[in-house]
């Protein structure tokens, strides 16, 4: 209720129809410390300009790089990010926690 | 995410109603469920649950994992009457995540010297209040003990559905508001809906206690389900 986001999901809509391919990658899990909480969400263009939060920039980068994917791909994708650490991805939460994401492509 | 979906998530989004999202995380599969439409859910219980809390969740339901993304309104509040209390009152109700707006006619009152960064509506409630927007989302709080401002806003607010209507004022004062408020044409239960004296009774002597004490009393309103609500007012 209390959500003072800019309008991802408005921008969502205006990218797909502008033409762009567009993905909206949504928290819907965190264990831990995480930095943001479940239905956050951060939306990527095919540009690669993205809008929104899913960790407050942990693992910014390593989503809208997926979303790339599954805009090609039209398939949905759930991402793991936990501790930094070479083994799992090679980005991660500092603060310890663990999320999940959703990526999905939009229209 | 279809576009038919997120358009109409959009649209309810801009018109403040509030919706869930429900997504199969496995297949990818989505519906929007409307508040209005929550009693007819199978997934009733729990859209409920969420909505109240204003938080979204994973829930299993027959072997199915279903993310639920709640988008609800932000929360208003408005308050009639630049009084000290309302000083307390405005910036605590913004550290919760409220939209806040005070509303009075008196000028010397409704000076932004007073509400720094406050929204500040200095006019009378039938000019002030029908811009705002007031819907069933807002909390409405009547503070100015002055009948001739308090009276109108309160009034506006019954026909709004306000999730939450305060006015300050003893049980005697109150009994006096009811009894104007019903020549007017107010519903008894209208009247009834009014939480006077305003707030949680938590002994709140100062202003900023008194401002502790209502935003107590709106956040349980807020977030209990009926049952308990009744046992806190």
């Amino acid at each position: 209720m209390l959500d003072r986001d800019e309008d991802i999901l408005k921008a969502a809509e205006d990218w797909q129809k502008a033409g762009r391919g567009v993905a909206l990658a949504t928290v819907v899990e965190t264990w831990g410390s995480a930095p943001r909480p479940a239905g956050s969400s951060l939306v990527i263009n095919d540009e690669g300009t993205f809008l929104g939060s899913v960790s407050g920039g942990c693992v910014e980068g390593a989503v809208v790089t997926e979303a790339m994917d599954v805009i090609e791909s039209g398939k949905p994708k759930m991402l793991e990010f936990g501790v930094a650490d070479e083994t799992a991805w090679n980005v991660g939460l500092s603060c310890g926690g663990t999320i999940r994401v959703f990526v999905e492509k939009v229209g | 995410m279809k576009l038919a979906i997120l358009h109409e998530l959009n649209a309810e989004r801009a018109a403040r109603r509030p919706v869930i999202l429900v997504t199969d995380t496995e297949s990818g599969e989505q519906r929007l469920v409307k508040a209005a439409d929550f009693a007819k859910d199978p997934l009733r219980a729990e859209l409920e649950k969420q909505l109240r809390m204003g938080k979204s969740a994973n829930v299993e339901v027959g072997g199915k994992k279903l993310f639920l993304n709640v988008y609800a309104p932000t929360a208003k509040l408005v308050i009639i009457g630049a009084v000290h209390i309302s000083q307390a009152l405005a910036p605590l109700a913004r550290s919760l995540g409220y939209d806040v707006t005070v509303v009075d006619p008196r000028t010397a009152f409704a000076s932004p010297e007073r509400f720094p960064d406050i929204p500040l509506v200095a006019e009378w409630p039938d000019t002030a209040l029908p811009p705002l927007n007031v819907d069933a989302y807002t909390a409405f709080v009547a503070v100015t003990h002055d009948p001739k401002i308090d009276d109108p806003a309160l009034l506006h607010a019954f026909e709004r559905n306000c999730f939450y209507i305060g006015a300050l004022g003893s049980r005697k004062t109150h009994a006096k508001r009811g009894d104007r408020l019903r020549a007017q044409g107010a519903k008894e239960s209208d009247i009834a809906r009014i939480h006077a004296p305003i707030g949680l009774a938590i002994g709140a002597v100062s202003p900023s206690e008194i401002a502790v004490s209502i935003m107590a009393e709106i956040t349980a309103v807020l977030r209990l389900p009926p049952k308990e609500k009744e046992e806190a007012a």
